[in-house]
């Protein structure tokens, strides 16, 4: 798992409100090169919540992100480097991400995160308040 | 007897180390594979400004489908739910990010961050019930509605999937309008073509799924209103 994922992951347990940034527990990190494309990183900029990627990559070993970056930062092909490299080339091989309300433990092996929930942690699936009655009448309603 | 996979085992189970390697080991599913995410990549109708996206792969199985969009310069994330798969996967060393999950009970992505979606052969399964707690429009519903939520706005998701028949296909429709997609679906394949199509596909499979009928893309754009 590389730190983009790591920066759209969140845990949805049942209950939980915040399930974001998932803390990182580290056992093993691997590198390895990927070709340095701008306009990716341009384009996933806005996405990012800067601060949960400085820090994912600190816990990586990899302390070289500023602790605050904007949009105008994207025209410095030093910080495009440091920024392609935390994202992109880090990965976490083996360790485990914690749900920071729960401190529930998602395993990490072979570079893959195992999110399977339990039963009793499934959500509930209250409807969205917003989009039911309009869609309900329009399509009719499913439970 | 079925002899629909879907029906003989929950994904997970079906798809074990010998099943795995050999759907990934058949040439013919292998180029089926690549036409449908090729396919699925078109009718996502991303921009054609040569931008990388982020995607997400949706049953990425072994990574077939992922490869393609690897091939077309695109990051992604693909979630399954069978280990085994996720292991040829790795064995590939597919060039997506890979996540073990059960789409049933929803993504766990943040609001707004993926760029479009595809999901080939995988949808259907959510149309079972493996377990007791498993209830297919809950599954459906937990689904469409946290993919709905991790696209950007007027991302698409495209899906290819099996339908059994017209409920099920109806269901599955039903489910993602009721998360607040708009859509539609593409048929590209006639049904007399389709027969054909399958019984080679299954040649090397024991004769699992010859009952598809029905090659059924669904392409959803988030409403405009939203």
């Amino acid at each position: 798992m590389r730190l983009f994922t790591h920066n759209m992951l969140s845990s949805n347990i049942k209950g939980v409100a915040n399930g974001f940034p998932l803390r990182i527990e580290v056992e093993q990190v691997l590198e390895k090169q990927v070709d340095f494309n701008p306009d990716f990183l341009k384009n996933l900029f806005p996405k990012l919540e800067w601060k949960a990627l400085v820090d994912a990559a600190r816990t990586m070993g990899y302390a070289e992100l500023p602790e605050e970056a904007d949009s105008l930062m994207l025209e410095s092909e030093e910080f495009l480097r440091k920024f392609h490299h935390a994202l992109l080339e880090l990965h976490l091989e083996e360790g485990a991400l914690v749900c920071p309300e729960t401190g529930r433990k998602f395993p990490v092996n072979k570079g893959i995160p195992n999110m399977l929930l339990h039963e009793d942690e499934v959500p509930d699936l209250a409807c969205n308040q917003v989009l039911c009655p309009t869609i309900c009448e329009r399509y009719g309603k499913v439970d | 007897m079925s002899n629909r996979p879907e029906l003989l085992a929950p994904p997970e189970i079906f798809y074990d180390d010998s099943e795995a390697r050999k759907y990934t080991s058949s040439s013919r599913i292998i180029d089926i594979q690549a036409k449908l995410s090729e396919r699925a990549l078109e009718l996502l109708a991303l921009p054609e400004d040569g931008i990388p996206r982020l995607l997400l792969d949706i049953g990425c199985g072994s990574g077939l489908s992922g490869e393609t969009l690897t091939e077309n310069g695109h990051q992604w994330i693909g979630l399954d739910i069978s280990q085994s798969m996720l292991n040829i996967a790795l064995e590939r060393e597919v060039e997506g990010d890979l996540l073990l999950g059960d789409m049933g009970q929803g993504i766990a992505l943040r609001p707004g961050v993926i760029d479009g979606a595809i999901s080939i052969s995988a949808v259907q399964w959510l149309c079972n019930a493996d377990k007791s707690s498993h209830e297919p429009k809950l599954r459906l519903k937990a689904f469409f509605g946290s993919l709905y939520r991790c696209l950007a706005r007027g991302a698409r998701a495209v899906f290819q999937v099996y339908p059994e028949n017209i409920a099920q296909r109806e269901l599955i429709l039903r489910s993602a309008m009721h998360a607040g997609f708009a859509g539609g679906v593409v048929i590209d394949y006639p049904h007399r073509y389709a027969r054909p199509l399958f019984r080679n596909l299954m040649m090397g499979f024991s004769g699992l799924m010859r009952r598809c009928s029905e090659i059924l893309f669904v392409v959803y754009k988030v409403f405009a209103w939203l």
